[in-house]
């Protein structure tokens, strides 16, 4: 398969850019967090995102979506990381619908899927507890209890965890913290008894929650999957979520290198663009080829997760660890050479550099993946 | 697609066939590498069954044209032979400045004549050539380069030095810059003329490298006669086909290094420095900088696929080589960085039979050139901010 677009994923971007730049620009992320809007995202932009097909894009035909795969995820995702858009997209038509495709009973499709595809069900994956994405290390219980299990824990950087309809949750059935063996996967209902939701106000604008379980009743039927045998689907269902950020961070560094290149061009100092000076040339050269490798390595593993999902895990790796180092050059780059002006908040630019440490962290920053393509490769 | 995968299969059943086992053994010495050439010898018995079937078959150069002794294949049918000889681990069973650098440029820019003549001792590896660029005082600044060619009836008589001239004394052939037009502006009194190297004073004074080889030479002209037909391309337009051939000589630089081939640089680490109990290397930090690496280099060879999916689908940028050829060296710096840390002492050998004469560490010194011979990084970087980002005044 050739490292290219082909022609209907051309068509796709196109379409998916042209929504984007047109209905939300920066300026749409800035004025939701200006006025402190409680959702955090646009209703009406989302249902428009259903109209268009995007909703239901990983979502099959046989429950109303259009059954496509990482690659055009990543697409769509690219276009978002240009404008910063908030959206439920990575959260719900991504991590969820990807998780209930794979994992879901025939029960469990028809009942969310659907409602993915036409937009009119939120859903979030609650994964992380500590400081950093170490999905191994799942501490949360959930302890058998009459006919189905009793969840207790704490769950952090809940991506639209305060907006969602239904929860996906990874929690300990057997073993301990550190095995793969005992995770298992639950559907929940958010507003279940014991359940306290706070939204965090991050960094970047986006949304994320803070969730406490304490003695939440689920029953049987909300098992996602086998029981104790959750986590080869939770690494799935986690890889497409990695590749689908780094498409985000391919798309913002790609803007910010523009924006950057275009401000070399325009400001004057000593008599000419600063663009002249070959200090600041050569960097800039230097990020330019950072972005096109990292947007090639992006590509590759979108390209694996849909070929082959359970042997995608290192060109995943690759991917994220890439589209971590590079956004976070590029918007560093960028603050840089637009002197003072980058520091400041009337400016776009800082908008990009919040964003690309949210991204760094999200389902595991540069480390935690260059660490496990040490480990795939045996050192 | 039904017909590609017939090739596929087809292709993998003729290697397996055909490429002998020590073949497909990583390089690890000059001494693997077969050039070709007037005096060229094989290394072993496996070197020459290998060269001559795959030639046999068209496929030491396969995507050149048939008619030129090439293999005649597509774009996807040259990308599934190269993968399926990745596959194996098969080396190359000829390389030379004729494939990589002055073929490209003749089947653009030569006659049919020059091409019938060339290219088919190429394949062949009948001829080996040089490359006569950089002289003293013009390296970074080619075009300001001074070698003369003053005409005198069908001829020209050639007169100057060049330097940096990669296996001068063992080419059978040079394709050569020379000033054509000394009153013109720099770039427009150059032209690209091919003579043979045993032509009348012609010579070659080899250079010693600190990696303790010798592998390039300073070359001088003196009334060397060459007839002017022996000009590719327009006479004083040669920097056209010298920018052209620069374009595929980043190209080929940019793919050196055996990237992603072999055992994984941590193992090899491991080796020699060890594991602790959870079986990860012995050294925190330096583990840490091999991850790095190997994240960046499996991003690299995503990219060299992608510039040539590019290429085939007509969107590649003239310049993107300048852009791989400058991250392709570094990140080869970067490796034989790692592996002098990885070996400690061990890499430190300069001659004994242990350190198989030193490979190691000459290996390393010899990667320094990657991001200096064919175009510095620091032009390489100016080409890129110039041409593709199109900044002011680079
Ligand atoms: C938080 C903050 C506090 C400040 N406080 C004060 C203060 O109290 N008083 C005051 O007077 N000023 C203050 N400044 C202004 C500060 O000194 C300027 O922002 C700084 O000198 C850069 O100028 P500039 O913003 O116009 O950027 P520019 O000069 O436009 O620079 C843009 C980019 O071009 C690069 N560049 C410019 N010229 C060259 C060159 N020749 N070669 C290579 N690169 C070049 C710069 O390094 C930079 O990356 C403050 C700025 C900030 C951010
Ligand atoms: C192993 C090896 C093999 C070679 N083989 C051949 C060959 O076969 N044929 C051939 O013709 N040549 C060959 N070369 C020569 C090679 O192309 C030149 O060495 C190269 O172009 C640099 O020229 P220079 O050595 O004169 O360095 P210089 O041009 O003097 O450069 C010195 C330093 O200044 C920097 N510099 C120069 N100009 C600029 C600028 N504008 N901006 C910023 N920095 C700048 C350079 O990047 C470099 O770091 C070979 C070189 C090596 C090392």
């Amino acid at each position: 398969m050739a490292l290219i677009l082909n022609e209907e994923q051309s068509m796709l971007r196109d379409s998916a850019r042209g929504l984007i730049s047109d209905k939300a620009p920066v300026s749409h992320l800035r004025q939701l967090r200006d006025s402190k809007d409680e959702t955090g995202f646009s209703r009406e932009l989302w249902n428009t995102f259903a109209e268009m097909g995007f909703s239901g894009l990983l979502v099959s035909e046989q429950f109303g979506g259009s059954g496509l795969g990482a690659v055009e995820a990543g697409i769509v995702m690219e276009e978002i990381g240009r404008t910063l858009m908030p959206s439920p997209f990575l959260a719900t038509s991504v991590l969820a619908a990807s998780a209930l495709s794979r994992g879901g009973s025939e029960a469990q499709k028809s009942q969310h899927l659907p409602r993915i595809a036409d937009g009119s069900l939120l859903a979030a994956l609650a994964v992380d507890e500590g400081a950093k994405h170490r999905p191994l290390q799942t501490r949360m219980q959930a302890i058998r209890s009459g006919n189905g299990f009793k969840l207790n824990g704490d769950k952090a950087l809940v991506v639209d965890g305060h907006t969602a309809g239904l929860l996906i949750v990874a929690a300990r059935t057997a073993g301990s913290a550190g095995e793969k063996n005992g995770v298992t996967l639950f559907l929940v209902d958010p507003k279940a008894k014991g359940i306290a939701r706070e939204r965090t106000i991050m960094v970047d604008s986006h949304n994320a929650a803070r969730i406490v379980f304490d003695s939440v009743e689920v029953n049987a039927d909300s098992v996602l999957g086998e029981v104790d045998q959750g986590y080869p689907l939770l690494e799935s269902v986690l890889n497409v979520g990695r590749g689908a950020v780094a498409s985000e961070m391919v798309g913002l560094s790609e803007e910010v290198f523009g924006r950057t290149v275009a401000y070399l061009k325009e400001r004057k100092q000593f008599g000419k663009p600063i663009g002249e000076f070959q200090a600041l040339q050569h960097r800039a050269a230097q990020l330019y080829i950072d972005i096109e490798i990292t947007r090639a390595a992006v590509l590759k593993a979108l390209q694996a997760l849909d070929a082959d999902l359970a042997n995608a895990g290192s060109a995943v790796a690759v991917a994220k660890a890439r589209a971590g180092t590079t956004a976070t050059l590029a918007v560093q780059e960028g603050v840089q050479m637009h002197g003072g002006m980058g520091m400041t908040d009337q400016f776009d630019i800082g908008f990009f550099m919040k964003r690309a440490r949210v991204c760094q962290e999200l389902f595991g920053d540069s480390n935690f993946h260059a660490d496990q393509l040490a480990r795939a490769k045996g050192y | 697609m039904a017909d590609l995968e017939k090739f596929r299969s087809e292709t993998r059943a003729w290697l397996e066939q055909n490429c002998p086992p020590e073949m497909r053994k990583p390089m690890t010495s000059d001494g693997d590498t077969f050039w070709g050439g007037r005096n060229a010898k094989f290394s072993s018995e496996p070197q020459r069954v290998w060269f001559e079937r795959m030639r046999d078959k068209g496929w030491t150069v396969p995507h050149w044209p048939k008619e030129y002794g090439g293999g005649g294949l597509d774009g996807e049918e040259a990308k599934i032979l190269r993968q399926e000889m990745a596959a194996i681990g098969a080396r190359q069973p000829l390389t030379s400045f004729g494939i990589s650098m002055l073929g490209p440029a003749l089947l653009k820019y030569g006659t049919e004549a020059q091409k019938k003549e060339h290219l088919p001792k190429i394949t062949a590896g009948l001829i080996r050539w040089c490359q006569g660029y950089s002289e003293p005082n013009a390296g970074s600044d080619l075009a300001s380069l001074q070698t003369r060619a003053e005409s005198d009836g069908d001829d020209f008589i050639i007169n100057g030095q060049k330097i940096w001239t990669s296996y001068a004394n063992y080419a059978d052939w040079i394709f050569c810059l020379v000033r054509t037009d000394p009153v013109a502006k720099k770039h427009d009194g150059i032209s690209f003329i091919l003579f043979d190297m045993t032509s009348k004073g012609v010579s070659t004074k080899p250079i010693l490298l600190i990696s303790g080889y010798s592998p390039f030479c300073e070359t001088f002209f003196d009334n060397v006669r060459v007839p002017q037909s022996h000009v590719v391309g327009t006479i004083n337009r040669g920097w056209d086909v010298a920018k052209y051939l620069l374009q595929h000589e980043r190209a080929m630089i940019s793919g050196m290094g055996e990237r992603g081939v072999g055992r994984p640089l941590g193992q090899i680490a491991a080796d020699s420095i060890g594991a602790d109990a959870q079986g990860r290397l012995d050294d925190a930090v330096l583990r840490s900088q091999i991850a790095s690496f190997e994240v960046d280099e499996a991003a690299l060879a995503a990219a060299a696929e992608r510039a040539v999916d590019l290429a085939k689908a007509g969107q590649a940028h003239p310049a993107f080589s300048s852009a791989m050829k400058y991250y392709g060296t570094e990140l080869n710096k970067r490796r034989y960085e790692i592996l002098m840390s990885a070996g400690g002492i061990d890499a430190l050998e300069w001659e004994s039979e242990r350190s198989r004469g030193g490979a190691r560490p000459r290996a390393w010194l010899r990667t320094k050139a990657n991001s200096i011979e064919g175009g510095t990084s620091e032009v390489m970087l100016g080409i890129v901010a110039k041409r593709i980002l199109d900044l002011p005044g680079a």
